[in-house]
């Protein structure tokens, strides 16, 4: 056994379980989160639409919807408590034939049915006097003016530092292999020893129906659900400035092209059903459907800007709903499982309810210095001149530039490293403070990185991983 | 704000070349800013040898070669500024940097010389599809880290690209006890010079596959294998010649892109072809006292010519600041590149008021045989030059003489071609 009896075990260090981890830490407990990778936001929540969806979507009285709608509501407290990027810059849905418009009117009553505030239909050439780049095949559009754009790296790290400062235990590189009931609580059997507590929460993404099956007989299935992405260079990140969806119809599943909080274009995703909940390989086949089923609701792509491909798997549950709450016959063990689309939307509402679940269980108190407030990462290139001399002046390292293409500074790579939960890994950096995401895709900053990580850290220079055990970057000293 | 007469952006081969040639010019009041921790540039990582043949008439190293040019400037008292990182260049020549020493510093300049230097295309843009692990590289980021830092970055190799800085480290990796498999390429023809597949692939019994790409790449934590496939005349991989290699790195050499963040900035034009700003016979770009030479203007193969072209630059933006330059009323002529010719530097002349010769740079864009190069001035051919090859690989130059525009006074535009010879 490692360390004492918790009173609630966060098994995913995803948006979800970070969520859950946050606001677990508002009430006197003792919280542990464990994470098979070196780091959170290691799985879904790194590849994903990077959406906060305004919640028409979903269908009326399901548990996506009413989470979706929650949660979206509360990005732009959570954005100014924890200081990540959010930005509503509005959703719209394309419509592409006049005898798609019943559909489209169908969506508009499904959002005004799960409450979501602000929708208009649009006709084609309204909509393209907004957004000039919009296909002229499309008739009309559902504006969505709540549905928002949000970085899913910046949220969950600092959900998660925010819990870690309120005294929640991250424990990376663990990963659970058994959990065993006892009449008052669970063992949870990792890699790295047995776990006590009195609660378990299941956040573990495309593996929750995998923990959860560990505990209960009512069993969970969840299929990998696997999306190709394009990201376009900054150059072309104001092409569209609404995040533009697709009304499904005759183009089947949709593509969507947005901006995003770092001021790139992203197209994507597919949907292809696969076997392995780790198979997170682009296909040609895919890519080039993104690119095809992209160019038809915008114009004029420059898909030559493209700097990376990338791919996500959700995690689809049979039932097509969230599975959220106490499992019915494994009483103190709670799930957040087959959280896909729009989950990234719905982890803070989701991390509230089922850390009321919890509290209410335990009956625990809430504490009474929980802060809310999180320091966010000082964004250099983002500082008008003055605000940027007087930085440098402070600390010498916000003036030693290390990745080019994003004006990314070692004073943030160090901050990157040193803060609450800071980065391992080269994608630990990478995520936190963009290092290497432009246009060289980290070319030419890979070798001061590792430089500076190692340096920061005590890790052994060849020891220095792109992610967890396993994907060292260097074979040997010559 | 301190004011210079010269601001060279860049202290790499070009920057370098630039900054002796305009001090030798009657320059003194000049400025380097260089973004590294040294002087050279990429040269520095560049231990292998070839450098320097045209310029020295000798064999050196990259390290050699960018030594000289630095021990040059050094000894003409050059100023330069190390971990100078350029954040922005304005129209009116207001240059932003930022260093540990000074902070945030804005400076201005008379004329400005752009010399930074190219990036190499990654991973990303090339759309290569299956997982993203560690152990893929740019072939030049594994050269800083073999050549600069001393680690090796891995044991079974596979290269896909087969331009210059691809070859060499097929051939240092191979040195290093590495098993190069395989470079791919993914035209029918190879990016790099042909001195490098002989001596760095031939010679050491590397095959060279061309036309075939990267299909696939195994493994989610480190690279596994990759699986090449052939390409058909679009460039679309044929299904049925999929062929697996086990490796634990992949190297990409698939192209040089001129860094012009800061040029496009200026609100240059920019040219499609090379990636890099339009100028004229002078180097100059469409903006008055802004020049550019070396990788940032076309990517070049050979750093010989990367500084003669510098040189010139430099040479220009000094009697720009002497005021010396344009005499005569402009007779602007317009380069045009057709037939197999992808582009040329410069894209105009001003006639009236060239030098005696200028040297017009340019890529053919498949390899040919037995092709004239050709020369009109307005519909008049005026030169023709047998050539046994031409390959993408390889820049090929024209020397255009003053006195041959003699006979031509009214003509508005050059055409270089290749022919049927």
């Amino acid at each position: 056994m490692i360390g004492s009896r918790y009173d609630a075990v966060i098994i995913g260090g995803g948006a979800v379980g970070s969520a859950i981890a946050r606001e677990l830490s508002r009430y006197e407990l003792s919280v542990c989160l464990l994470e098979k990778e070196e780091d959170v936001c290691s799985g879904t929540s790194k590849a994903n639409s990077a959406i906060a969806h305004a919640g028409f979507d979903a269908k009326p009285g399901t548990k996506k919807a009413e989470f979706n709608v929650k949660g979206n509501a509360m990005m732009d407290t959570l954005a100014s408590e924890l200081e990540f990027e959010f930005k509503r810059n509005g959703s719209v849905v394309l419509c592409f034939a006049d005898e798609d418009m019943p559909k489209l009117a169908e969506l508009y009553q499904k959002g005004i049915q799960n409450g979501v505030e602000g929708l208009e239909i649009v006709s084609g050439d309204t909509l393209r006097q907004r957004e000039p780049n919009i296909s002229d095949e499309v008739v009309a559009a559902l504006v969505a003016p709540t549905g928002g754009i949000v970085c899913p790296f910046g949220m969950t790290i600092a959900l998660a530092e925010n819990a870690a400062d309120n005294g929640v235990e991250f424990r990376f590189n663990t990963a659970v292999t058994d959990i065993r009931k006892h009449d008052d609580g669970y063992t949870v059997v990792t890699n790295c020893g047995e776990i006590e507590t009195k609660t378990v929460i299941n956040a573990a993404g495309v593996y929750s129906d995998v923990i959860h099956n560990m505990v209960s007989e009512k069993k969970l299935h969840i299929t990998p659900r696997k999306g190709d992405y394009c990201l376009l260079d900054k150059e072309a990140g104001d092409h569209v400035s609404y995040t533009v969806f697709q009304l499904p119809g005759k183009y089947g599943k949709g593509i969507l092209v947005s901006p995003t909080v770092h001021g790139n274009l992203l197209l994507g995703p597919t949907a292809v059903d696969v076997e392995d909940k780790d198979n997170t390989a682009t296909t040609a086949a895919e890519l080039a459907d993104v690119v095809k089923k992209s160019a038809v609701s915008v114009k004029n792509i420059p898909y030559r800007l493209t700097i990376t491909s990338f791919s996500g798997v959700r995690a689809h549950e049979d039932g097509d709903d969230f599975v959220i709450g106490e499992a019915a016959d494994a009483p103190g063990f709670f799930d957040a499982a087959g959280i896909e689309s729009p989950g990234l939307t719905s982890a803070p509402a989701i991390g509230v309810y089922l850390a009321e679940c919890v509290a209410e269980k335990l009956g625990a108190e809430k504490k009474a210095n929980f802060n809310p407030k999180r320091r966010g990462f000082v964004k250099l290139a983002e500082k008008s001149f003055e605000e940027r001399a007087a930085l440098i002046k402070e600390n010498p390292l916000y003036g030693v530039i290390v990745c080019r293409c994003m004006n990314i500074s070692e004073g943030e790579i160090v901050d990157a490293i040193k803060r609450t939960l800071g980065a391992t890994s080269l994608d630990g950096v990478k995520r936190r403070v963009h290092q290497g995401m432009g246009r060289c895709q980290a070319g030419f900053c890979t070798s001061k990185t590792m430089e500076i990580l190692s340096r920061d850290t005590g890790i052994p220079l060849e020891k220095i991983c792109k992610n967890s055990a396993g994907s060292e970057m260097l074979s040997h000293k010559m | 704000m301190k004011q210079y007469d010269i601001v060279i952006i860049g202290g790499g081969p070009a920057g370098l070349a630039a900054a002796i040639s305009a001090k030798n010019a009657g320059v003194s009041d000049i400025m380097i800013l260089e973004r590294d921790e040294s002087l050279g540039g990429i040269l520095n990582q560049c231990i292998h040898n070839g450098f320097g043949l045209h310029t020295f008439k000798e064999e050196l190293t990259g390290p050699e070669y960018a030594a000289r040019f630095i021990a040059k400037a050094q000894e003409m008292e050059i100023p330069y500024k190390l971990g100078a990182m350029v954040l922005s260049v304005s129209p009116e020549k207001v240059i932003t940097y930022m260093n540990k020493q000074e902070g945030l510093v804005q400076i201005s300049a008379k004329a400005i010389i752009l010399a930074m230097g190219c990036r190499e295309r990654p991973r990303g843009a090339l759309n290569i599809p299956g997982f993203r692990p560690a152990g893929i590289y740019s072939a030049g980021t594994a050269q800083r880290l073999m050549n600069i830092e001393g680690y090796s970055v891995g044991k079974e190799v596979v290269i896909l690209g087969s331009g210059d800085i691809g070859l060499i480290m097929a051939r240092r990796m191979t040195l290093e006890g590495a098993n190069v498999k395989v470079v791919a390429e993914l035209m029918p023809y190879s990016g790099g010079l042909k001195r490098n597949i002989v001596q760095c692939l031939n010679d050491f019994n590397i095959p060279l596959k061309l036309s075939h790409t990267v299909v696939g790449i195994d493994g989610e934590k480190r690279i596994t294998g990759v699986t090449i496939a052939e390409v058909d005349a679009n460039r679309q991989p044929i299904p049925g010649t999929e062929i697996h290699y086990d490796c634990d790195t992949l190297l990409l050499s698939c192209g040089l892109i001129p860094e012009n963040e800061l040029t496009r900035e200026i609100g240059v034009e920019m040219n499609r072809v090379t990636s890099g700003p339009n100028v004229d016979d002078k180097l100059q770009t469409g903006v008055e006292g802004v020049f550019a030479c070396g990788n940032v203007l076309h990517v070049h193969d050979l750093v010989d010519h990367v500084s003669s072209e510098a040189a010139l630059a430099g040479e220009n933006a000094a009697a720009y600041v002497l005021a010396k330059a344009e005499t005569e009323s402009a007779h602007k002529v317009t380069l045009k590149a057709e037939n197999g010719v992808r582009y040329t530097v410069p894209q105009t002349i001003d006639v009236a008021n060239m030098r005696d010769s200028v040297t017009v740079r340019f890529r053919v864009a498949d390899i040919y045989h037995n092709r004239s190069i050709a020369v009109y001035y307005g519909d008049k051919k005026v030169m023709s030059r047998k050539k046994r090859v031409l390959a993408p690989g390889e820049m090929e130059q024209v020397l255009l003489k003053k006195d041959s525009f003699k006979d031509y006074p009214d003509i508005t535009e050059i055409t270089i071609r290749t022919e049927e010879a």
